[in-house]
């Protein structure tokens, strides 16, 4: 059990989720409640990471972001270092890729929101911020929760943009999904196997718990409609 | 804070998305009612006044202050306007009891007295014993008085109610058509309500305006909208049934009559000074205008505006009969209601052959 690239993947999940979900919360607000020219397009950008093979994803932020490309020199001398094969790449392409996992959910959650309810909140004179932690938040936070278990475990799966765009650095770039290739590749197949398990048991719990999660919601709002 | 009470100003035009084009002023201590079918832009209108949608052109104005004006850029939010709003479906927050709803609402004075006046606000309208309730455990009528006591704890400039009754029982409606004729005369602001029920317009509103495909047909006083109709598309709006075409053949100015040729009848109506002799006019009556003949005793034999109709359709509806009868020597039909109790006394039936007698007063003839 390669215990330094589980708790690298932990760490990776964990930044990507605290930067992506307060990013989503403010994205989705914006897509469930405007309507704007070129609002589809918009949000088939947003999923394109769901149908585009994770490889493509890595090659073109290896491509974009590596020292050859003019924005990868700008980030380069911003950061001090380059962002390709090292932890912050890693947090930028996590990002990226799980836009979809992390604004969906969100999206729906405030598209629920009845607009009786925003347009009450407003005529009692709460300011945008206001309404958004003191009344929508409150009613959206399954499908947050949802979004924030749905990133973190699918940052904790991913494993070809990782490879693509970090390569194989231990302590940098080597997360749990690389580790269980290279034992296979080593044919250590009893550290695989339980790395697998783990990465299993947490898949299948984190499902678990987003299904019950959505039915919750479902209730939540048939209750409201009521 | 609290504002100094004003009238309300409202002139709307807008041709995109949906069509409006109203003016008109709530005065303070006034209920005004927005009446009309649904899809006509009553809620659109209502929103406008609320800040929630923007205008194309206008002015909204409360008091001396603008809230809206096309022409000088002005557009006051919801928040900046002050106002308290009860959505159709109430629009309570569901994370908060019913007590956190009244309390989110009083941003506008100190912390410390919110708790104390949101409680004395559900006391107002009889909700004491549930502050503690989330939304989803109240029932209707209480989801209303809650959403009520919100938009009231406020103190605001104006009152907006979108459709109060439409979310609620029969029974639970009747209670708060009391509760807001009694609150009515407590509150000096203006109270605008949307409405689709002319009857709650009759039964709650000081005036009313009408409302159809986006345009305003009329504003006045309820019963005078539906006892004085301007035009045939407001009479129509109104559910007025009777509209028939006569001409005008003598203006009577001493005895306050206008001769009117209805058919092969002579029909004498109220007084209509800038009419013409010789013109074709439309005009209406309302069912309560009609008096049906005792068919027994005969009691219409010395009435005006006598016709004898024979009965062609009769339905009962409740304790109400429905009837279309055809009028002699006319062939347009004519529609009426009559109490039940009163239709079985004087023996109204399909094929029988009787005498109605039009209310002079009630005649009203309708602009071209």
């Amino acid at each position: 059990m390669d215990w330094q690239a589980l708790l690298l993947s932990v760490k990776l999940s964990s930044v990507t989720v605290l930067i992506l979900i307060p990013f989503a919360i403010f994205v989705s607000r914006f897509l469930a409640y405007r309507q704007f020219r070129g609002k589809s397009w918009v949000e088939a950008l947003i999923m394109v990471p769901l149908v585009l093979p994770p490889t493509v994803i890595g090659y073109y932020l290896l491509v974009g972001l590596g020292s050859q490309s003019w924005l990868g020199q700008t980030l380069e001398s911003l950061f001090g270092h380059q962002l390709v094969f090292n932890f912050s790449g890693l947090v930028i392409a996590s990002i990226l890729v799980n836009i979809p996992f992390a604004i969906q959910p969100i999206q729906r959650s405030f598209e629920a929101v009845p607009e009786d309810v925003r347009d009450a909140a407003a005529c009692c004179g709460m300011s945008r911020l206001k309404v958004l932690f003191k009344i929508e938040l409150p009613m959206v936070w399954p499908g947050v929760l949802t979004a924030l278990v749905l990133c973190f475990s699918h940052v904790l799966g991913e494993f070809g943009v990782v490879l693509m765009m970090g390569g194989n650095i231990a302590g940098e770039t080597k997360t749990i999904a690389i580790s269980i290739y290279d034992s296979v590749q080593a044919f250590d197949f009893a550290s695989a196997g339980q790395m697998s398990l783990v990465l299993l048991i947490f898949a299948v719990t984190v499902l678990a718990f987003t299904t019950s999660l959505s039915r919750r919601m479902g209730a939540g709002h048939a209750s409201r409609r009521r | 804070m609290p504002q100094d009470v004003g009238d309300l100003y409202c002139q709307i035009k807008q041709d995109k998305q949906i069509r409006l084009d109203a003016e008109f002023v709530c005065k303070a201590g006034e209920v005004l009612a927005v009446v009309g079918p649904s899809g006509g832009g009553k809620s659109t209108l209502l929103r406008m006044i609320a800040g929630l949608n923007h205008p194309e052109s206008g002015v909204i104005r409360y008091g001396e202050r603008d809230w809206f004006n096309d022409g000088d850029k002005i557009h006051l939010t919801p928040q900046q306007r002050h106002l308290g709003y009860v959505p159709q479906h109430f629009g309570l927050f569901p994370n908060l009891t019913a007590l956190g709803n009244v309390v989110a609402a009083l941003d506008h004075i100190p912390k410390a007295e919110r708790e104390p006046r949101a409680k004395e606000w559900l006391e107002r309208v009889n909700l004491d014993g549930l502050p503690d309730r989330l939304p989803a455990n109240l029932s209707g009528g209480q989801r209303q008085r809650v959403a009520l006591a919100r938009a009231l704890a406020r103190e605001p400039s104006v009152l907006l109610l979108d459709e109060p009754f439409s979310a609620v029982d029969r029974e639970t409606r009747e209670r708060l058509y009391l509760e807001l004729a009694r609150l009515k005369s407590q509150l000096s602001i203006p109270v605008i309500m949307v409405t689709h029920d002319l009857n709650e317009a009759l039964l709650l509103a000081d005036n009313m305006i009408l409302i159809s495909q986006g345009k305003m047909l009329q504003q006045g006083i309820p019963h005078e909208v539906l006892t004085r109709p301007r035009t045939e598309a407001v009479a129509k709006q109104m559910g007025l049934r009777n509209i028939f075409d006569a001409y005008v053949i003598a203006q009577e100015e001493e005895r306050q009559i206008t001769w009117l040729k209805f058919g092969e009848h002579l029909i004498a109506s109220t007084y209509f000074d800038s009419l013409e002799v010789g013109a074709k006019v439309r005009w209406v009556i309302p069912n309560q205008g009609i008096r049906f003949n005792s068919i027994k005793q005969r009691r219409l034999c010395r009435s005006f505006n006598k016709l004898e109709i024979t009965i062609d359709s009769m339905l009962t509806m409740g304790e109400t009969v429905r009837l279309i009868a055809s009028v002699k020597g006319v062939k347009h039909q004519l529609h009426a209601e009559v109490p039940l109790h009163y239709s079985n006394k004087i023996g109204l039936a399909v094929g029988v052959v009787t005498e109605v007698a039009f209310k002079s007063e009630l005649i009203h003839i309708l602009e071209p």
